[in-house]
């Protein structure tokens, strides 16, 4: 299930990454055709943290979490220079992607039910790494709904079309197809751009449960919700990483950089 | 023109102004009205027609028996001509059954090739082959049918005679292909692309992808297309009639000629005299191949309806 992400013996570095560093970024220039999307970021993020990523529109942070699942691939327009070590091992030179991805959960801005039931959806992740019983599917589809903060409102109905729940139904859905794919990296891109504030909060409290499972990246364009959430935090400016700190230190005079302090304030962006 | 002038004639004032273009709006819509109920007028006024020129024979001579379980077709025999219409039903189904078995594979494949892998310039250029394909005159098809394929056929499967079920199938097969992997293929692309990083992002092979996201989305587009490819199959005329050996025949196998209904039409109805018996009962196959395309479309929207509801 997980071939090709064995540590090749004959890497070098490949094992000298501390262990609980879980993904090390070294100098990542993302770029679409001439323009640069972002310039030279490095950073690390350890394991069974929730880092925050905040920063106004255009600051490249979407572009940051494509480079990361190796999304970038399907964009021919988007180049992506530097390292990026995951669990110590360069996802540049992995062979099987498939495997990197499955690992890495993602979830869009705006929700994304697919058109299949509900109960499928979430069977998705589990069915393509091989899972056909039907016992060990339904386990996991529950689990990952309740987690989701979605089971008591959908666990009646698991047979009807995913993309015909509410917007915010939908993107809980996304988070417990996400979840079912039992990732260690869970990305989440401004996942409460489309639902409700008392959904958000509900989402908020799962993902502090399950920082204890895995790591988590956290970008949004809530500052207050990074505040909430994120242990650190790391402010993105037009293609620039102007400043990483641990999340309260952003929030008081610990703050680095007049601009972060600008942005934090409400002052642009 | 006429923008905010307070005029005071009139209760309503200017709530009740009745300018160009308040008139031109109503004038639009009625052109726009007319222009939908069109179809409709045009589908009755064919339906008429064709109900009218047969209905005498309907009304005097038609035996539904012989008519749909007879394959003897004697419509020119002086004493007692014959209309049985079973041979022909047969070889028109045949035809549209192996046409369809060629064409569902090159059409889907291509599309799927052209929606999901293709980039850039090869997308594009496959993209005006296939249109353009699709444009080719049925009377060329024929006429390659008549002059490449028959000889082909006797030479590889050591028959007789090459115009037969297999040749008019391939013939049909390819010229349907093209409208199909067209309509199939703006199916696929309707998919939007959040399906396909959603699924990619859970670590789907391409393959994947496209099996489990792509084709189940585009179910309805690609149901759509499959069945607008049998109507074409099943009205195609000319080069059917080139093709099939037109000789009435229930076939026993692919090599055996057989002919279709909508040829049969084209290649009678020069001959007979208006108004006459034969006249007649060729605008009554008429009519029943109205009513089978009639039903194919129905049953296609019915399906696509049915799915997308749940």
């Amino acid at each position: 299930m997980v071939a090709g992400m064995q540590p090749p013996a004959n890497e070098p570095g490949a094992q000298v990454e501390a262990a609980n560093i879980k993904l090390a970024v070294r100098d990542l220039s993302i770029s679409y055709g001439r323009d640069t999307a972002l310039g030279n970021v490095s950073l690390e993020i350890r394991e069974h943290e929730i880092f925050g990523i905040i920063g106004p529109a255009n600051a490249g942070k979407t572009s940051f979490l494509k480079s990361l699942n190796r999304m970038d691939m399907f964009n021919s327009d988007m180049h992506v220079k530097g390292e990026v070590l995951f669990n110590g091992l360069n996802i540049r030179k992995l062979r099987n992607i498939y495997a990197l991805r499955s690992r890495i959960g993602v979830v869009f801005p705006l929700p994304v039910g697919l058109p299949m039931t509900i109960y499928d959806n979430v069977a998705l992740a589990p069915r393509l790494s091989g899972m056909k019983n039907k016992a060990d599917l339904d386990v996991i589809v529950e689990r990952c709904l309740t987690r989701a903060a979605l089971w008591d409102e959908v666990k009646d109905r698991l047979n009807s079309l995913g993309s015909l729940l509410s917007g915010g139904q939908q993107q809980r859905l996304t988070i417990a197809r996400a979840l079912s794919q039992e990732p260690e990296l869970l990305m989440l891109d401004e996942f409460s751009i489309a639902v409700d504030p008392v959904t958000t909060m509900r989402i908020e409290d799962v993902l502090k449960e399950l920082k204890a499972e895995m790591t988590i990246i956290l970008v949004t364009n809530l500052v207050q919700q990074a505040r909430r959430l994120a242990d650190r935090t790391a402010f993105f400016l037009a293609g620039e990483c102007v400043e990483i700190g641990e999340t309260e230190d952003l929030f008081t005079d610990k703050v680095k950089d007049q601009r972060t302090n600008d942005y934090i304030e409400g002052r642009f962006g | 023109m006429g923008n905010g002038v307070l005029t005071e004639t009139g209760s309503g004032g200017d709530f009740d102004r009745r300018n160009t273009d308040w008139y031109m709006d109503k004038v639009v819509q009625a052109l726009i009205f007319i222009g939908g109920i069109s179809a409709i007028i045009f589908v009755a006024g064919i339906f008429v027609f064709i109900t009218k020129e047969g209905l005498g024979f309907i009304l005097d001579r038609f035996d539904f028996m012989e008519f749909f379980t007879s394959e003897y077709w004697y419509p020119a025999e002086e004493e007692d001509p014959e209309y049985g219409i079973l041979a022909m039903i047969a070889g028109t189904a045949s035809v549209t059954v192996l046409a369809m078995l060629v064409a569902i594979p090159f059409s889907l494949g291509t599309a799927i090739y052209i929606a999901e892998f293709a980039t850039g310039k090869t997308r594009e250029t496959l993209k005006i082959l296939v249109e353009l394909l699709a444009a080719i005159p049925s009377v060329v098809w024929g006429f390659i049918g008549l002059s490449i394929m028959n000889p082909l056929i006797i030479d590889v499967f050591d028959v007789p005679v090459g115009l037969n079920v297999l040749n008019a199938g391939i013939i049909l097969g390819l010229m349907a292909a093209p409208i199909m992997t067209s309509i199939a293929e703006d199916a696929l692309k309707a998919v939007p692309d959040r399906y396909r990083e959603a699924a990619e992002a859970m670590g789907a092979t391409r393959w994947q992808v496209i099996q489990k996201t792509v084709l189940p989305a585009a179910r309805n587009g690609l149901l759509g297309a499959v069945l607008l490819g049998v109507g074409r199959a099943f009205g195609e005329t000319m080069a059917v009639l080139m093709a099939t050996g037109h000789s009435i025949n229930i076939p026993g196998s692919v090599f055996d000629s057989v002919r279709a209904l909508p040829a049969t039409i084209a290649a009678e109805l020069g001959e007979t005299a208006v108004g006459s018996e034969h006249y007649q009962a060729l605008f009554t196959l008429g009519i029943f191949l109205f009513m089978v395309t009639f039903v194919i479309n129905l049953s296609a929207d019915l399906i696509v309806r049915d799915t997308a509801k749940k």
